[in-house]
């Protein structure tokens, strides 16, 4: 068994903007299973990071307890990081975005971590709008301890064991978008396509970023019967749309049939464009997109893509109307300007 | 593009670089993981089987692997492998009773082998089990040939070359010595079978400027030069030498007058540097005895005084390159140089000369006075005479020599037995998963960053005072281990299962140099844009596989691919395995069978 990655990498490997080869984005060598769905999401988390041209140092991944939480072990190295208790990580990302405004925070949590203990984390998360990318590796099971159904498990979805799951699955991405979440995306491990340029709009989105991406547990969950299985997902699989991200300051160089295609505008000046594959769907409308949800998941299928998104997003901090500098940074002299500016605030009440 | 036919067997031949680079096709990481392992007696006979001279080669190879080398591709230096073979026949244990044992059962043919070198020798040696009688000539008074007479003792002492010669010998070779070939005809009309020759290239060329007769005293041609030296006939030059000639003859000259009591020994080369012929370690070498090698100077005359020699002056040129490459010296309008010398050896190259060949006996020559021969079976246009090694096709060198002698004992044992010369065996080619649990393998897997190890050397003041004592010291075992340890194992091959692959992109993921994508099929040079990394070594393959469940292909470039098995370990399906390609030239006798090597 390797117990570490050799450090060579292409001879030809180019460059990004500020410098760096892929392999400046990756972790040490995955200890998670073989195959796993998980190690694909840390795959296309590197690959976003690179494109984009991220200063590794302008970003922070949080994490809590699992197999998904493991992960950050396995991509940017050479970013901050935070390994949390089981469920929390939202609240520790929480203030470390109250006091240092300045990071990119990527949460990254599972199934259990999420919809089971850190429930009461993630909705108040979601419900204060807080600036964050948070993933679900999304694989309905407790893979840690030996692949029990988790709460994100579909209805009458087959176990390893061969039991038939009794219980009514949480649907994380409806319930970001019951909680008015402002980005809402559902995507999948094996279709990095997709995944890449959900992250890096996911990461310039201000706002709550929330992607549910389906992660299968090729140990316990990749049997006949489950419906988070490799072959189960890919066949039952349906997008919203064609997806891409387009940073600012770059041409969009695929067209798009008319009528059918969309370009949104983020906040930093990136775009997203979209070519649109779901009849009656409007990414800036939240009730097409419950409807378009809850249509697909009838029918038995799983909607993938870009769900939706609030181009008007105003995150934790412009709801808390704080300083644009970041809180950690404030000097003494910044914060007790003296018994002058006291006065005049004082003034201000007679 | 169409999946890759991995049955075929030199698909995967391909993939070791170093071995397919080798004219005699090696088995080179096979015998490298034994050295490794200190198993240097099954290292030395895997070498033994192939190339015939292990404790030879490993001092003096031309290395066509070397460059080949996939670490060379990743670092900056490739696996020493020469070296490492010279650790395998230094640390050695008893051999000879692992090769074939005679005496062998005759079978009534009889076979003349003209010349003793590495080509006759290699003939001699796979034909000898199978009961011919061979009958080696030669005109010096031990077998070796060029290996003899032109490699100097410091570069491959004595005792080397006769051991590798004396096991071939051994088989009950009747040997021939100090009788030199005046006429084929004499031979053919001998009742021989077949006749091999194996004569190499020995005529010198000669320059014959002004001033060339006058000062013939003390002009020697380099191959003759390094002869009488090795049989002792020559044993001193004068204090001021020049070499004329940029190739590994004018090296082992200099170096040779270095010895025998040159004190001011100077190269002159008419090209410049980086067109010289001599292999870069052996021009280090020379300079390392302080040797003077001057550049794109090419000789004008020959400086008479007082009819004796007094020197040589050049003229000062530059080089011009066509866009086809072809070059051309071009004078700088400097003023000539003078050089003093009191001897000169011209080492410009040599040319084959058969002239104790018959023109009416029905062998067919060509251009530069080069037999007709078919490149496959070595045979002349005379059905009974094959030729090999230098006499074939010009000058090469000893492994190139070798692999002419297999080939063509090939040829000689069909022809003997009245069979299709064209009907050649196949390859001997085995494929075996190196899987030894989940995540482990049988070879050591783990690639670091490791460039190559320096070799020692002996000490100049030593090494000077005297011709036989060898200068290069070779690699002690535990810098053997390490350099050995330098070698990514490409024989272990990354095998794709398609119907086993889930697209999980695992390997994709975890694979450190990027070579592995999934994608929709194309042309090759469209597909090579479109990879994870560029794919711009267009001589390494792409290997694809059949269509995935997703429509797309797996496609593998295997330019840089470290062997690592990380593909492999990652996969949960065992789509990928790492399995063991062993390649075996077809030999006309199964020498597996008395070594215990390599099975």
């Amino acid at each position: 068994m390797s117990y570490d990655k050799p450090k060579f990498h292409h001879p030809l490997l180019k460059k990004n903007k500020v410098g760096y080869i892929k392999t400046d984005y990756e972790g040490v060598i995955s200890t998670l299973c073989a195959g796993c769905g998980h190690d694909s999401i840390s795959g296309a988390i590197v690959q976003a990071c690179y494109e984009i041209s991220l200063e590794p140092h302008r970003l922070a991944k949080l994490s809590g307890i699992g197999c998904s939480s493991k992960t950050p072990t396995y991509f940017l190295s050479n970013s901050h990081g935070f390994n949390s208790v089981h469920g929390r990580m939202p609240s520790i990302t929480t203030g470390a975005n109250m006091a240092n405004r300045d990071l990119i925070y990527l949460g990254v949590s599972g199934d259990g971590d999420t919809a089971s203990i850190g429930m009461g984390q993630f909705v108040h998360a979601i419900r204060r709008n807080l600036n964050m990318v948070y993933i679900v590796m999304n694989n309905g099971c407790y893979g840690l301890t030996k692949g029990q159904d988790s709460a994100t498990a579909d209805f009458g979805s087959v176990s390893k064991a061969g039991s038939d799951n009794p219980y009514q699955a949480i649907d994380l991405a409806g319930l970001a978008l019951e909680l008015n979440a402002t980005f809402v995306g559902r995507s999948f491990s094996g279709d990095k396509t997709q995944l890449v340029p959900m992250i890096k709009a996911a990461m310039a989105h201000p706002g709550f970023a929330f992607l549910d991406v389906i992660s299968p547990c090729v140990t316990f969950n990749n049997n006949a019967g489950s419906t988070k299985s490799y072959s189960h997902v890919r066949e039952h699989i349906e997008s919203t749309s064609i997806f891409d991200f387009v940073p600012k300051e770059e041409e969009i160089t695929i067209d798009y049939p008319e009528g059918e295609s969309a370009e949104l505008e983020l906040f930093d000046g990136s775009k997203i464009q979209l070519s649109k594959l779901a009849p009656d769907w409007n990414p800036t409308d939240r009730f097409s997109a419950v409807n378009r949800l809850h249509a697909s998941k009838a029918r038995g299928q799983i909607l993938t893509g870009l769900l939706y998104i609030n181009t008007d997003s105003k995150d934790l901090h412009g709801k808390l109307n704080t300083v644009d500098k970041p809180l950690n940074k404030l000097t003494q002299e910044e914060l007790c300007p003296g018994s002058e500016a006291l006065e005049k605030v004082n003034a201000s009440f007679r | 593009m169409k999946p890759t036919n991995i049955n075929d067997p030199e698909y995967f031949h391909k993939v070791v670089d170093c071995q397919y680079a080798c004219p005699a096709h090696t088995p080179v990481p096979e015998y490298i993981r034994l050295i490794a392992a200190q198993r240097y007696t099954e290292a030395y006979m895997i070498n033994w089987e192939s190339n015939v001279f292990p404790g030879v080669l490993g001092r003096t190879c031309d290395r066509p692997c070397e460059p080949a080398c996939r670490r060379g591709r990743v670092e900056e230096e490739p696996v020493a492998i020469c070296r490492l073979k010279r650790v395998a026949a230094d640390n050695k244990g008893e051999v000879k009773s692992l090769m074939p044992q005679g005496p062998f059962t005759p079978n009534g043919k009889k076979i003349a082998l003209i010349g003793g070198g590495p080509a006759s020798l290699t003939v001699a040696r796979d034909l000898a089990p199978l009961g011919y009688e061979l009958h080696l000539y030669d005109e010096w008074k031990k077998g070796g040939g060029m290996m003899r007479t032109q490699i100097p003792a410091f570069r491959l002492p004595e005792e080397v070359l006769d051991e590798e010669v004396n096991y071939i010998l051994d088989m009950g070779i009747h040997t021939h010595f100090n009788t030199y070939v005046e006429s084929m005809k004499e031979i053919l009309e001998k009742d021989y079978d077949v006749v091999f020759v194996g004569t190499g290239a020995p005529r010198g060329r000669a320059l014959k400027l002004p001033g060339y007769e006058e000062a013939k005293a003390n002009i020697q041609i380099g191959i003759e030069y390094l002869a009488n030296v090795a049989f002792e006939h020559t044993d001193k030059i004068g204090e001021k030498v020049i070499v004329l000639g940029g190739g590994n003859t004018a090296m082992d000259c200099c170096r040779t007058s270095k010895r025998l009591g040159g004190k001011d020994v100077t190269v002159v080369v008419r090209s410049p540097r980086k067109d010289m012929k001599a292999s870069p370690w052996e021009i280090e070498d020379a300079e390392r005895e302080d040797i003077v090698i001057l550049n794109n100077m090419p000789p004008k005359e020959f400086v008479v005084e007082n009819g004796k020699l007094k020197g040589v002056i050049f003229g000062k040129v530059r080089a011009e390159y066509a866009e086809n490459g072809k070059r051309t010296l071009i004078p700088t309008g400097e003023p000539d140089v003078f050089i003093e010398a009191d001897d000169v050896i011209i080492a410009i190259g040599q040319d084959n000369a058969f002239p104790w060949i018959e023109r009416d006996l029905g062998i067919e020559f060509g251009k530069w006075d080069i037999p007709v021969l078919d490149k496959t079976t070595f045979q002349s246009t005379l059905p009974k005479v094959f030729f090999g090694g230098d006499a074939a096709f010009g000058p090469e060198n000893v492994i190139t020599a070798v692999a002419h002698g297999h080939h063509a004992a090939i040829s000689i044992d069909l022809f003997c037995n009245e069979k299709n010369l064209m009907d050649r065996p196949p390859p001997m080619t085995n494929l075996v998963s190196q899987k030894m649990g989940i995540h482990e393998w049988t070879y050591d897997n783990y690639i670091a960053i490791d460039p190559r190890y320096q070799v020692p050397h002996e000490d100049k003041s030593i090494s000077l005072k005297d011709r036989k004592i060898e200068v290069e010291l070779g690699f002690d075992e535990k810098v053997g281990f390490k350099e050995a340890q330098r070698c990514l194992n490409c024989d272990v091959q990354t095998v794709f299962e398609t119907n086993l692959c889930i697209e999980c992109d695992a390997c994709t993921d975890v694979c450190p140099t990027d070579c592995i994508t999934f994608t929709k099929n194309g042309e090759e040079e469209e597909l090579r844009t479109r990879l994870n990394a560029p794919a711009l070594n267009l001589s390494q393959d792409l290997y694809i596989s059949d269509v995935l469940p997703t429509k797309r292909v797996m496609i593998k470039d295997e330019d840089v691919c470290l062997h690592c098995g990380l593909c492999a370990e990652r996969c949960p399906t065992a789509a990928w395995d790492m399995k063991k390609y062993l390649y075996n030239t077809p030999k006309t006798y199964n020498f597996n069978e008395t070594g215990s090597c390599c099975k």
